[in-house]
């Protein structure tokens, strides 16, 4: 049976503009609602308020980390025993620059990936039950987590904007 | 992402395409049960697998010697092969990169084969080497540790940027592909069946589809598009620099890197469309991609094609120009010498043969195109093997100028590659979407009920 706070209600839109509007609306009458769509679309991260994505920060680190790995290990290693080749300074510059460039997209992409992972929660180990396969197909889903009259005050916004099915339930089973 | 601008162009590219749900129903149909040849195809893939297996083994036991490696020629197929696969992969990386960071409305359909291709062609890539230092049980040499003496590889030497330029490459690639199947292989799992479902379920991670998926998804996307951009042209610069930074004649010169990073894409998209039109063919994609794609990709490998050719010229006209009698005898013997053929294989298929591609009427025609990518793949191996092979035959020192003739070992290990990388290409065109979905959905024309566009609307 459903507990406190994690049931709710799901609509699922076949239109993009009704999606949109129902969760304005939604936002406007104080709930928070979520969606499910088949590709990154714009509008409804606009609708949805997201600002930029803190998961830049994640490059960045991850970058600047690879890069000075990159230019310090080579120096470290020729320091340590010290070898003359090819005539050229112990620590030569110019082809540490290659090892600093790679370490740095090295680290850039895993820490970006990992970002990834720990924002969005993924691995998702229980992925909600109250859930559409059209939404990986062709259409938008908005779900709202409410009880009682704030629950027949959501249902009565998103069956406003004229969804192919509206469910109730429990989000995760 | 989904600007309402790239929708505009996107819905030009894809005019067949209406409704989005249609995407998963004729991507999706393509990982049913296979037909009688792919079964074939994929049989001689393992069995070229087999053979290549056998060989290595083969050497391993006798010694590096049953390759026809030997003085003055210590570099030859398996050094031309490294090259060409790492050369394949590039146009991967540009398509799913590069062209996402310039908005090029056309990459949407072709980006997850390429990507694939990219990732399949550095894991080929990656075993000659191995192959080539003959005891592979030494290849962790190769990773930088200190040994009993607490000495470190010399961090000046190319070959040591090269294992950090390749393996960095393996593994941004692999993940950024990896990456982008995820929302698709959740697409893939909503519509299969039985164990397929379970499989799917595993390496979806459990993908939704939620907004904060999405959200934080798009946004790193760009971010690793940023980063793997500059690695595209990063690696075979490293590559070239493994011959440009020795001192053979043919091989020291500052064109190198730019020269390589342009036969890289040049080749890496004459194979995307070798792979991609029988794939065309076969699941009857003909809405996906249309003439208008491979019309973008034929004018970009024309353009690659032009600077590879300007390059060949350019060293011809420099050793000349330089006076050194080393040069102009190495470019003299490239053209005129034991190895013509190759040399003129090289410039036939790679400069005249592109010629065609400034006919319209060409560029448009499939069959045309498919014929003259196989060309160009022939000229770019050959183009390697000039560079790896001809240069190192004849040197400065008249006594030590010598030929090479490849030998059985080597020439199967070389088909046996092309068997290798086949072989993934065909798993993958049937357990990971090869098309991809969310991507295409992104330039399609959203489903509207009461507006007209979206733009402006917010």
């Amino acid at each position: 049976m459903s507990t406190a706070g994690e049931s709710g209600v799901l609509a699922s839109y076949e239109y993009l503009d009704s999606t949109v509007d129902a969760i304005e609306q939604l936002r406007k009458a104080g709930f928070k609602p979520q969606t499910y769509a088949p590709y990154p679309d714009h509008h409804l991260e606009h609708a949805l308020g997201y600002g930029r994505s803190p998961v830049r920060v994640w490059t960045l680190c991850g970058g600047l980390t690879g890069a000075a790995t990159g230019m310090a290990f080579p120096m470290w290693t020729s320091l340590t025993w010290p070898l003359v080749v090819g005539g050229k300074p112990i620590v030569s510059i110019p082809p540490y620059v290659v090892f600093t460039f790679e370490m740095m997209v090295l680290f850039g992409a895993l820490s970006t990936i990992i970002g990834i992972f720990v924002l969005s929660r993924l691995p998702v180990l229980k992925p909600a039950v109250l859930y559409d396969p059209e939404f990986t197909a062709g259409r938008y889903g908005v779900y709202v987590e409410a009880e009682g009259a704030r629950l027949d005050e959501a249902r009565k916004i998103l069956k406003a904007q004229e969804p192919i099915e509206v469910r109730e339930g429990a989000k995760h089973g | 992402m989904a600007t309402g601008q790239v929708t505009e162009r996107g819905a030009l590219t894809h005019p067949d395409l209406t409704r989005l749900d249609d995407v998963n129903r004729d991507v999706l149909k393509m990982l049913g049960r296979p037909g009688k040849g792919w079964w074939i195809l994929f049989g001689i893939a393992a069995g070229g697998i087999g053979l290549f297996v056998s060989l290595w083994v083969y050497q391993m036991v006798r010694g590096i010697g049953v390759a026809g490696l030997t003085s003055p020629v210590g570099w030859g197929v398996y050094i031309t092969t490294f090259v060409f696969w790492v050369g394949i992969a590039h146009s991967g990386t540009l398509i799913s990169a590069v062209l996402f960071l310039f908005r090029a409305p056309w990459r949407q359909s072709i980006y997850r084969a390429a990507e694939a291709m990219t990732v399949f062609a550095v894991m080929t890539a990656g075993l000659f080497p191995l192959i080539h230092v003959g005891r592979v049980w030494h290849a962790y040499w190769l990773i930088p540790y200190p040994n009993s003496r607490f000495l470190w590889p010399n961090f000046k030497s190319p070959l040591v940027m090269d294992v950090f330029a390749i393996t960095t490459y393996f593994t941004v690639s692999a993940t950024f592909f990896f990456l982008g199947c995820i929302p698709d292989i959740a697409a893939a799992r909503d519509r299969a069946t039985g164990l397929r479902k379970q499989f799917y379920k595993v390496i979806s991670l459990g993908w939704q589809g939620t907004d904060a998926q999405w959200h934080h998804f798009g946004n790193a996307y760009v971010f690793l598009a940023a980063l793997a951009t500059p690695l595209v042209l990063s690696v075979h610069s490293v590559v070239s620099w493994d011959f440009a930074m020795g001192i053979v004649p043919g091989w020291h010169t500052t064109i190198f890197a730019p020269y390589f990073v342009a036969g890289a894409i040049f080749s890496g998209l004459a194979m995307v469309i070798t792979l991609i039109v029988p794939m065309r063919k076969i699941f009857g994609l003909e809405a996906y991609l249309t003439t208008k794609h491979f019309d973008a990709m034929a004018k970009l490998m024309l353009l690659t094609s032009l600077i590879v050719f300007y390059a060949y010229l350019s060293e011809f006209f420099l050793a000349w120009y330089s006076g050194e009698e080393v040069e102009r005898t190495a470019f003299w013997n490239r053209v005129f010498g034991n190895y013509w053929w190759a040399t003129w294989i090289m410039l036939t298929c790679n400069g005249l043969v592109p010629i065609m591609l400034w006919f319209k009427r060409v560029r448009h025609s499939i069959p045309a195109l498919f014929v003259i990518t196989i060309f160009v793949n022939i000229g770019m191996w050959f183009e390697r093997y000039v560079i790896v092979v001809v240069s190192l035959s004849h040197e400065y020192e008249p006594f030590a100028w010598g030929m090479y003739r490849p030998s059985f070992v080597e020439m199967g290990i070389l088909i046996g590659s092309f068997c290798w990388f086949s072989f993934w290409f065909l798993l993958f065109t049937r357990l990971l979407p090869p098309i991809a979905i969310q991507e295409l959905k992104e330039v399609m024309p959203p489903p509207l009920r009461k507006r007209k566009s979206m733009e402006g609307a917010h």
